[in-house]
């Protein structure tokens, strides 16, 4: 009999132990308890999440593929494939290895499923700066990322950074990776074909990472606890071999399926293999490479050591399959085979040790949570605008939120990224979407990564569908149609009535926009309980989204070109400043509801301006998001080094308050610049599509002047806010 | 006109010289295996980029023992077009190709980024194309760039025009505020006395194409191309 504490500690309930004994009709042995405490966790069961994830649309505008580690859209005779996925805990205990081996985990995700690796992108979020512990986690996530990424070889192009009270005790690192491949050269994840052999290939099996799912993944930290033995090392030039040997294993048209160890190790890729295959796996354990002798077998089993692989060989080509990976370096051994009933049969030195159906295992438990409205919301939606007074001094304010770290720029983060390598980055980071050529083609993809959480905690429905909106517009305003998603979804105990209710409410929201954008959710994972003694993390379901730009000579950038344009505002403000950096910063408010988003009105946004690019009228094309019209057109003058352009806004009108038009966070909003004689053109487009359209000033000059009637209330040389703008975070990085 | 391209384990930025040379120079080019020593029909070797052996121990300080490195040493020696790039060059001063050492960047991070250098010598096979003194818009992306000689290394390169690039401004000034890393003398790039082996940490294999952002590192794979055509 298993004592409760056992599988208590392992994060299994009691209903599910009781579960496990019916599926077995038998007590489980040690290996097995372990088995289903891993593959029955959320990071590889997702028992509370499985239902409501259905009700993200499968299919869009591009044709989609959904496989096992990861999804992707075809485009011509390519397969884009991506997937972005969390690793919050390890990195909130270990920041370097825990963001290095989240990069190494995303991007065996992309390999596997036979494409290389074209990019990597991360939205990282921590507490303020001001304390200690989250800026040792922003310098370790950081360095974590550049130390495996850039050994890798795959450019880290794209991504985000905010700064928020709730992830002061657990910060998100969500990281994403897309992939290439020929769409009919795609791999897949499962085992068949009776004797066919079943190789381990990679780094070899140690102690590290034991459990890392279930147990880190799947509880809250409490004060005191140490984790640290179930955080993975990472090996980056291990994972660059394999990345090379694997890729040329699964050319040579011998290899049957193929599947990452990562989360849960050897458990989740032989059972989901025989699963997913709908066949039976046997397999001894003694001919696993291990570093460290005297490991269990239920250690062997739970092992989240990294850069390890497991592969369905045809038989009689296992010689070589060996021949490639040796050539690497790397361990390639078969370990077992593909046997015709549907069961999973561990044996260590030739004794059972775990005999489970494979469906049985990767079936987790589905759990209907109960949800409920927090009931702080209603106060906390309710804003008196009237309260809030107007500032006297625009320029200061407009300097403060340059300043802070949520808007500053991420120079400081992404120079130590190599973001060129591949030779593919044709916008390099620093404007609203990475865009990235393929070679071969005359076509580009565009990657972004969005989500404000802070409309997420004010109002998860609007806020995840704001994070979609977002998105979008960031790929739009780079030259990009918005094609596909990949959600990474971030929240607390789904225990708890009021965050399963944001859960609830966050994907409805995601479901909803990307069906009104005909956009399909390819791939994606869900990480609860991030929440500690300091409290839970706002909802944060962060949208990776990929575009497809026709013409690689299509691109655009968001700072403005050249002296004398022509500045237009696409959309309308209006009186909102809830939840805006402005009234966080200015006036220390958390409060209000999230701006208004009508989908109607930012698709004619969004494809007023895609058109406009795309026939090549325009200059410069940014959207408004933090820190509002203001920010954007700051941004728009600086944030090109080496050309940077002042602008006079004299024409905008001011339909609510000043501080409203220029720091409220109202959607739909693009600011484009144009030649002159490009205007009218542009107008027909906004008028065709019914996009709110005005000409709010120009381009040049060494300021950016904002004019309310003859009166400036903003006049900053663009070199004074340029050096508000880069330095910020780094001076708070390094106080 | 042959050009190969070595291939350490960790090599990764081998693939995009491949390219460069085959879709952007037209030339014919071919992998070269790090354990393969047959370098005869090759007219020019590049020791691309990467993180050759994960960069353990220091960089370049294992590929120097790879089987391919004895052969890429007797095809300078017999006055073979040698170029590295990056951990290439830290490879080819880890074999005693090069003079010199490669210290951490002083800011101890990670650095990539457009910088600009200025083009000193014009008389050698790689940069033949170049202006006297032109200034090339051109990526770095490294870790160990911060170049280092002792003061009479430094006076012999300086002595025999070994320094052919140094770090500057977009206007050509070499000072301080233009080094991105810390090099002694704001050196991005050396060559050896004979002027056939040539190292430098930026990336001309990244700075091809318009498209990319810049075409300035095109002039030095024309220039050798230029060179083995009239030999």
């Amino acid at each position: 009999m298993v004592k409760p504490e056992v599988y208590r500690s392992l994060g299994l309930s009691d209903e599910e132990y009781k579960r496990i004994i019916d599926v077995l009709k038998r007590e489980p042995s040690t290996t097995e308890l372990a088995m289903f405490s891993v593959e029955w966790s959320e990071h590889c069961g997702y028992p509370h999440s499985r239902n409501l994830l259905k009700l993200l649309p499968k299919k869009g505008k591009y044709p989609t593929l959904i496989g096992e580690d990861s999804g992707g859209i075809i485009v011509d005779d390519l397969a884009i494939i991506f997937k972005m996925e969390s690793h919050n805990h390890p990195s909130q205990i270990e920041p370097k290895q825990g963001a290095a081996t989240g990069i190494g985990g995303i991007i065996r995700d992309i390999f596997t499923a036979g494409a290389r690796p074209i990019a990597s992108l991360n939205s990282l979020r921590f507490g303020p700066l001001t304390e200690p512990y989250n800026r040792y986690l922003l310098r370790g996530v950081v360095d974590g990322i550049q130390f495996y990424g850039n050994c890798l070889g795959v450019p880290t192009v794209a991504g985000e950074i905010y700064f928020d009270e709730s992830y002061s005790g657990n910060c998100l690192v969500n990281v994403m990776s897309i992939g290439v491949a020929k769409k009919d050269e795609l791999a897949r994840a499962f085992a068949r074909g009776v004797g066919n052999s079943i190789m381990y290939v990679g780094s070899s099996t140690g102690r590290d990472g034991i459990g890392g799912c279930s147990v880190l993944a799947s509880h809250e930290f409490k004060e005191g606890e140490e984790k640290r033995p179930t955080v993975q090392i990472g090996d980056p030039f291990t994972e660059k071999c394999l990345i090379e040997a694997t890729l040329e294993a699964l050319a040579t048209g011998h290899v049957v399926g193929i599947k990452d160890m990562g989360a849960a190790g050897l458990t989740c890729s032989t059972s989901e293999m025989a699963s997913v295959g709908n066949s039976g796996m046997e397999v001894e354990l003694q001919l696993v490479p291990r570093r460290e002798a005297d490991m269990e077998p239920w250690e062997i089993m739970m092992s989240e050591s990294q850069e390890r692989m497991l592969v369905c060989v045809k038989k009689g080509k296992e010689k070589e399959i060996e021949k490639i990976f040796s050539k690497w370096d790397l361990h390639a051994v078969v370990i077992g085979k593909v046997t015709d009933d549907d069961i999973v049969r561990i044996k260590d030195k030739g004794k059972v040790v775990a005999e489970i159906k494979a469906h049985s295992l990767t079936q987790a438990p589905v759990y209907d949570m109960p949800y409920k409205k927090p009931a702080y919301l209603d106060d906390l939606n309710k804003l008196d605008i009237t309260k809030i007074s107007e500032p006297k001094d625009y320029n200061g304010v407009l300097l403060k939120l340059l300043g802070s770290p949520t808007i500053s720029s991420k120079v400081w983060v992404y120079e130590q990224y190599d973001h060129m390598v591949q030779t593919n980055t044709v916008t390099l980071p620093g404007s609203d979407a990475s865009v990235l050529r393929l070679k071969g083609t005359n076509k580009a993809v565009a990657a972004t990564t969005d989500c404000n959480s802070r409309y997420c905690y004010l109002n998860p429905y609007k806020g995840a569908q704001i994070a979609v909106a977002e998105a979008a517009r960031n790929l739009v305003c780079s030259g990009a149609e918005p094609a596909a998603v990949t959600d990474c979804l971030n929240f607390g105990n789904p225990k708890r009535p009021d965050r399963f209710w944001q859960f609830k409410n966050c994907v409805e929201g995601v479901a909803s926009a990307c069906k009104f954008l005909n956009i399909s959710v390819v791939s994606g994972n869900v990480s609860f309980y991030n929440e500690s003694v300091k409290g839970v993390v706002n909802p944060t379901p962060t949208i990776g989204m990929i575009g497809i730009v026709d013409d690689v000579h299509q691109v655009c950038t968001q700072f403005f070109k050249n002296e004398k344009e022509i500045i237009i505002l696409l959309g309308t403000s209006k009186e909102e400043l809830g939840g805006s950096e402005y009234l966080k910063e200015v006036h220390g408010q958390v409060k209000g509801d999230a701006p208004d988003l009508d989908l109607w009105l930012e698709q004619a946004v969004q494809r007023t301006a895609l058109d406009a690019i795309r026939k090549g009228l325009v200059s410069s094309a940014h959207d408004c998001s933090e820190g509002g019209l203001a920010v954007a057109l700051a941004e728009c003058c600086i944030s090109n080094k080496e050309n940077m352009v002042g602008a006079v806004i004299d024409s905008l009108t001011f339909d609510v308050r000043k501080d409203a038009t220029l720091f409220g966070e109202s959607q739909s909003r693009i600011v484009l610049s144009c030649s002159k004689k490009s205007v009218h053109k542009i107008r027909d487009i906004a008028e065709r599509f019914g996009a709110p359209f005005q000409i709010i000033g120009r381009t040049g000059g060494k300021e950016l002047k904002i004019l309310v009637g003859k009166r400036k209330i903003i006049n900053l040389s663009v070199e004074g806010m340029f050096e508000r703008w880069i330095d910020s975070l780094q001076s708070l990085i390094m106080a | 006109m042959k050009f190969g391209v070595v291939v350490f384990p960790g090599s990764n930025c081998d693939q995009d010289c491949f390219y460069v040379v085959k879709d952007v120079l037209k030339q014919p080019v071919k992998y070269i295996w790090h354990k393969d020593t047959e370098l005869d029909n090759f007219d020019c070797i590049i020791l691309p980029g990467g993180f050759s052996y994960g960069d353990y121990l220091r960089t370049g300080a294992v590929a120097r023992f790879s089987p391919v490195m004895d052969s890429v040493i007797d095809f300078a020696k017999r006055g073979g077009i040698v170029i590295g790039i990056c951990n290439g060059f830290q490879i080819l001063l880890e074999s005693g190709l090069l003079p010199g050492a490669m210290l951490r960047n002083t800011n101890l991070h990670f650095i990539c980024k457009y910088v600009y250098i200025k083009t000193e010598n014009i008389k050698i096979p790689f940069t033949n194309l170049c202006k006297k003194n032109q200034i090339l818009k051109i990526p770095i992306a490294h870790n160990e760039g911060n170049y280092y000689i002792d003061d009479d290394g430094l006076k012999s390169l300086e002595k025999n025009g070994q320094i052919v690039f140094r770090y500057c401004s977009p206007e050509g000034d070499v000072n301080k505020e233009s080094n991105p890393n810390g090099a002694l003398a704001n050196i991005a790039g050396i060559i050896n006395r004979e002027g056939n082996t040539l190292g430098m940490m930026p990336h001309p294999e990244r700075s091809s194409e318009a498209e990319l952002g810049s075409e300035d590192g095109f002039l030095i794979l024309r220039s050798i191309l230029k060179w083995l055509g009239s030999k």
